[in-house]
């Protein structure tokens, strides 16, 4: 079992987390353009990704509220956990968050990101996405309906213009716990750049 | 000094008016594809965005390299003239315009293999065989436009189309030879059938990979301002340039009619985009060529 259950996760409080206040003028007119146009990584795991395809083309067009699909990580601003994380994955969707420029906000789909969902109590899919990665938004459902993604994008433009998207601002500030749940999770192999030892 | 306020002034037409057209671009395609699609100032947006984001450095060259694209490409937009927006009158030379051009293609080049990412390095290497590719026919045709007007100057080649009419355009006075310009037009602007080098699907935006941030957005400009020169260079060549209104309508027409052919097709693989280029407008450029320099037909068939 990957994850040690004698090491309890030291929980902390998100709304204690708020750095609303840090936001200087230039942020928020940065802001204004960052809500405008989010450039999704194309990179799903699990189920909620058979949702995307329709969400981009004809019918739900998701090019109208100025999101396009991005192939690479340094190009992208929002990265999607569409569904049930294995642990397995988790690296590498660990070494894809950290490669992503630095406005950058993470969405759940569906109840696996919150809880587990039917894996909850599987041994090789973690049980909270924000745990390991700081979370902006979630969608419900399983899976979300193409009417529900586009909704929870809206929401997080919402969310950018106001300046409440913070969650690249927190894993910087709380690395070290993130850090800490990340190699809990992934036992003794630690996070680093395989590509590059 | 006048000649420093027409740069400016040419700079900001091209970037104002071609970032537009990029906007209504994603808007013809979505519409083709019976979507929305994105407002036309979309790629406003973007270009801000991307340079209010935070970037990475992978070393000297590869910031170098950004700025060396971006440099020489405003450089070459400088001499390619604009309607009756003309800042170096007598320097606008077609050969002076396409060795600058290559630098900004060379600085790309330098920049994404200094990244290191395989995936940059094959890029490179598709879009340098493409330049192979379409450089060939374009460079033919072209030679028969400057051997009928005996001159390379591109405001000198634009006004002797004007004094005959719509007739007198090198469009119609060689039809084999605008085929061509149209066809390497696509695959300098990397237009549908001729985009392998940055192929999302296979090789993750190809040299454009490891960007991100201010680099991408500078990189982006770039693409924006070779885009205008590309453009602009055909519009001078074919359609007779023109006044500054009536250059930015034709503009308009050969950006869309490339997007729309762009919009219906799949894409070649490289090895058959340099087989195709080789074949075919290669051997119009040639016949086109023959006709202007044995027989004089091409260009003074209206005459």
């Amino acid at each position: 079992m990957a994850l040690n259950e004698n090491e309890k996760i030291n929980e902390i409080d998100v709304n204690e987390l708020d750095c609303r206040d840090t936001l200087t003028f230039w942020e928020k007119f940065g802001n204004i353009f960052r809500s405008k146009s989010i450039w999704m990584l194309h990179y799903c795991t699990g189920c909620g990704a058979m949702e995307l395809p329709p969400t981009m083309t004809s019918r739900f067009d998701m090019e109208r509220i100025g999101m396009a699909p991005m192939a690479t990580p340094r190009q992208a601003d929002v990265l999607l956990i569409t569904g049930y994380l294995s642990v397995k994955t988790l690296r590498r969707i660990i070494y894809t968050y950290e490669q992503m420029q630095n406005p950058k906000y993470v969405v759940g789909f569906g109840s696996c990101t919150l809880n587990g969902g039917v894996y909850y109590d599987s041994y090789a899919v973690i049980s909270r996405l924000d745990y390991y990665l700081p979370v902006d938004l979630y969608i419900a459902g399983c899976m979300p309906r193409p009417e529900a993604v586009m909704s929870g994008f809206k929401k997080l433009m919402d969310m950018i213009k106001k300046g409440e998207a913070l969650g690249w601002k927190r894993y910087q500030k709380y690395y070290d716990w993130y850090k800490k749940n990340q190699v809990r999770a992934l036992g003794e192999v630690y996070v680093k750049d395989e590509f590059h030892e | 000094m006048s000649t420093f306020f027409l740069a400016v002034a040419l700079l900001l037409l091209a970037f104002f008016w071609q970032i537009t057209l990029s906007g209504i671009q994603r808007k013809v395609t979505a519409r083709i594809h019976r979507r929305v699609g994105s407002p036309w100032y979309q790629n406003f947006i973007d270009l801000f965005k991307a340079w209010s984001k935070s970037s990475i450095s992978h070393g000297f060259i590869y910031d170098f390299g950004v700025l060396m694209a971006l440099g020489g490409t405003i450089a070459t937009l400088i001499f390619v003239p604009a309607g009756n927006l003309i800042v170096f009158k007598n320097l606008d030379n077609f050969f002076v315009i396409v060795y600058l051009l290559a630098i900004g293609s060379l600085g790309m080049a330098m920049s994404a293999v200094g990244s290191g990412n395989p995936w940059a390095s094959i890029g490179v290497m598709r879009a340098l065989t493409q330049m192979l590719g379409y450089e060939l026919p374009y460079i033919m045709t072209v030679f028969g436009i400057i051997y009928a007007n005996k001159t390379a100057s591109i405001h000198a080649i634009a006004e002797a189309q004007q004094t005959m009419g719509i007739m007198g355009w090198n469009m119609f006075r060689m039809p084999l030879g605008v085929i061509v310009g149209f066809i390497s037009l696509m695959g300098m602007l990397g237009k549908k059938p001729f985009d392998t080098p940055i192929a999302p699907a296979e090789i993750a935006s190809g040299p454009l990979v490891e960007y991100g941030g201010k680099h991408l957005g500078m990189l982006m400009l770039q693409h924006e301002f070779a885009t205008f020169v590309e453009v602009g260079l055909f519009v001078n060549l074919f359609m007779g340039g023109g006044t500054i209104i009536t250059f930015l309508i034709k503009y308009f027409v050969v950006y869309m009619l490339a997007t729309m052919i762009a919009s219906v097709v799949a894409r070649f693989k490289i090895d058959q985009l340099v087989t195709f280029y080789y074949k075919v407008p290669l051997a119009l450029a040639f016949i086109q060529t023959a006709i202007i320099i044995f027989t004089g037909l091409g260009v003074s068939i209206w005459l």
